[in-house]
């Protein structure tokens, strides 16, 4: 009895410091593995600038910087300049955000001042749905559906009223075919609105509820608390929202690519085909045979990517500076 | 009487915004339906047990999309097996061991880039450092760009939801004498495994639409094939190929294999939204 009772603590002790080191090396072994998986994250941005930097050296060194500002495109005498595609790319982002802004914000508005409580996750779930629904879903309606309807019932409207005013009348003349520039900027509007919504309601339902209580207070409308109250507060928000909607916009490729037309042109209108880099690598890179033509478009998937990852850096410190100023202020 | 006209201008300033916030809404979900509405009617017509019986057919005759079925649930499963372990590992070192210091700071930014970042840029990249180095386009090409895509959805969700977790959760593990591991595996994972699981789904139904990074690494195939090794048949490249065929059967099929892969994706995406929908540590 008396030897059980002494030899219980010391075989006890010892097991429990063997449970301790055994503890120690399952944590430091759990530690490292959660971290080189983060690292991966990390060493996955780097990798992808540093191959594309690489595949796309060779056409970079045969053309120089003058590949960014010529417009030619001709894979047979090996001549290539990338001004066409980064035009389209912009000019089409650049229709989206003039459409896909004011419409996103109205959404935000109606669904955080407005909406009854009822029908806002049933609203807010459907909006976020336009985003679930795949881009080459929005291709296939594109030029299936959404281009002859455009062709036939907007673009000449839009040619007899806005094509013959002063300054903007080039842009909306031409042949209303239905496919080109405009129709790929409308449906891109349609496809970054709901992550501009999303990112202005939540920046718009941080607002303290005192701030719009005291305008409601003084008589304001809820127009005047929006203008005055909500926007100034989440200003950087809504900007950090826009960009991240740009974002999305310069690299979508299957939507652009279906209604775009495809063609290395830099024209005035608006109705005529264009060329976006991520639509001309989804119709061409397969086809390219020719190591300086392969070579020619990885170095547009780089500039489309660096270009992104701008964007996006934009987007992400404004919205995190908002969410900093907000907990300083609380 | 200024002051009085002056209040009607701003009740009808008032009205006139708030009229025209109301018909964005309705804008947004008139394209929502109208795209909805398109895709019911083409696809429900072309659907048929054709579909799932026989494989894609040449030119100008009948077939079905078994192959492109198969490869798209072979190439999604397989990026969904790698993504979820690296993600959900990676979301775990980031909410609780790295809620400061600059290495999880640089993490969390890069994975917030790459999570908007453009797809087709991915498949791009599969595609210098795998694609041309092996010589030929195959399945496990095309689910190594789509683990990529789906990976920072996972850290994201993941992350976000063991932030929910109370530290007293935590530190009650801990004053048991639990190891950290166990803590974290047993404990917290366990308390938002419901949040955990819709992550998964969500990047799932992001991945099962994906077209532009399967063109440059899984390709095509036009009969059924069950090698990963080799080009793969998937559905977005089938009717990426088809829509813009000029032959009738071709795009009747590319409906089809629109309406599935919608249904598929918004089914998804419901699920994750109703059933496990999680905002608070259970």
């Amino acid at each position: 009895m008396t030897t059980a009772l002494a030899a219980t603590p010391i075989a006890d002790a010892r097991r429990q410091r063997r449970r301790a080191s055994a503890a120690r090396w399952q944590d430091a072994l759990f530690l490292h593995t959660t971290r080189s998986f983060a690292a991966l994250v990390l060493v996955l941005l780097l990798s992808i600038i540093v191959a594309l930097g690489y595949a796309a050296w060779p056409a970079l060194a045969k053309f120089g910087a003058g590949f960014f500002v010529t417009n030619v495109w001709n894979p047979v005498t090996s001549e290539f300049g990338a001004l066409a595609p980064i035009y389209g790319t912009l000019v089409t982002s650049a229709i989206a955000l003039v459409i896909g802004v004011p419409v996103s914000f109205g959404i935000a508005l109606f669904l955080t001042e407005m909406c009854p409580p009822v029908l806002k996750r049933p609203l807010g779930t459907a909006v976020e749905l336009l985003a679930a629904i795949p881009s080459i879903i929005y291709g296939m309606w594109g030029l299936f559906v959404f281009a002859p309807f455009f062709a036939d019932h907007v673009q000449p409207v839009l040619a007899s009223t806005l094509g013959k005013t002063w300054l903007i009348g080039p842009l909306f003349q031409g042949a209303p075919t239905g496919l080109g520039v405009l129709t790929a900027g409308i449906i891109l509007a349609i496809m970054v609105i709901p992550f501009i919504a999303s990112v202005m309601r939540d920046v718009f339902e941080i607002v303290p509820p005192v701030l719009k209580e005291s305008a409601y207070g003084i008589g304001c409308t809820t127009w005047e608390v929006v203008r005055s109250v909500v926007l100034p507060y989440t200003r950087i928000g809504v900007v950090g929202g826009i960009m991240l909607g740009l974002g999305r916009a310069l690299g979508e490729t299957m939507a652009v690519t279906f209604v775009i037309g495809n063609a290395y042109r830099i024209r005035a209108s608006l109705f005529e085909p264009g060329n976006s880099i991520a639509s001309a690598l989804a119709n061409e890179f397969n086809e390219a045979a020719d190591p300086i033509h392969r070579g020619a478009l990885i170095t547009l998937g780089l500039v489309l990517f660096v270009l992104t990852l701008i964007v996006l850096a934009a987007s992400r410190l404004l919205i995190a500076r908002l969410a900093r100023g907000e907990g300083a202020r609380t | 009487m200024t002051i009085l006209s002056r209040y009607r201008q701003r009740l009808l300033v008032n009205r006139f915004n708030l009229a025209m916030s109301i018909a964005t809404m309705a804008i947004g979900m008139l394209f929502l339906f109208w795209i909805l509405a398109v895709l019911f009617m083409n696809g429900l017509e072309a659907l048929s047990p054709a579909l799932f019986t026989q494989s894609t057919p040449p030119p100008g005759s009948a077939g079905g999309l078994k192959n492109a079925l198969y490869g798209s649930l072979l190439i999604v499963g397989t990026a969904t097996l790698v993504a979820t372990p690296i993600g959900i590992l990676a979301g775990v070192y980031l909410a609780e061991y790295g809620r400061t210091g600059w290495f999880a700071e640089a993490t969390r930014f890069v994975n917030d880039m790459l999570l908007s970042a453009p797809s087709i840029i991915l498949g791009l990249f599969i595609y210098t450092v795998y694609v041309l180095h092996v010589g030929h386009f195959s399945g496990w090409a095309g689910s190594m760009a789509l683990a990529l895509i789906a990976i920072p959805v996972v850290v994201r969700t993941t992350e976000n939801m063991l932030r929910l977790v109370p530290s007293s959760l935590r530190e009650a593990a801990v004053a048991l004498g639990a190891p950290m591991w166990k803590v974290i595996l047993m404990v917290t994972l366990r308390a938002v495994r419901g949040g955990v699981i819709t992550g998964v789904l969500l990047a799932v139904a992001r991945i099962s639409g994906e077209t532009a990074p399967l063109l440059f690494t899984a390709l095509n195939n036009q009969f059924f094939s069950t090698d990963m090794n080799a080009p793969m048949a998937n559905l977005p490249v089938v009717i990426f190929q088809f829509a813009m065929s000029p032959f009738d059967d071709w795009k009747t099929l590319a409906w089809a294999a629109a309406l599935l892969i919608t249904l598929a994706v918004l089914v998804l995406n419901i699920l994750a939204r109703t059933v496990f929908r999680q905002t608070s540590v259970r």
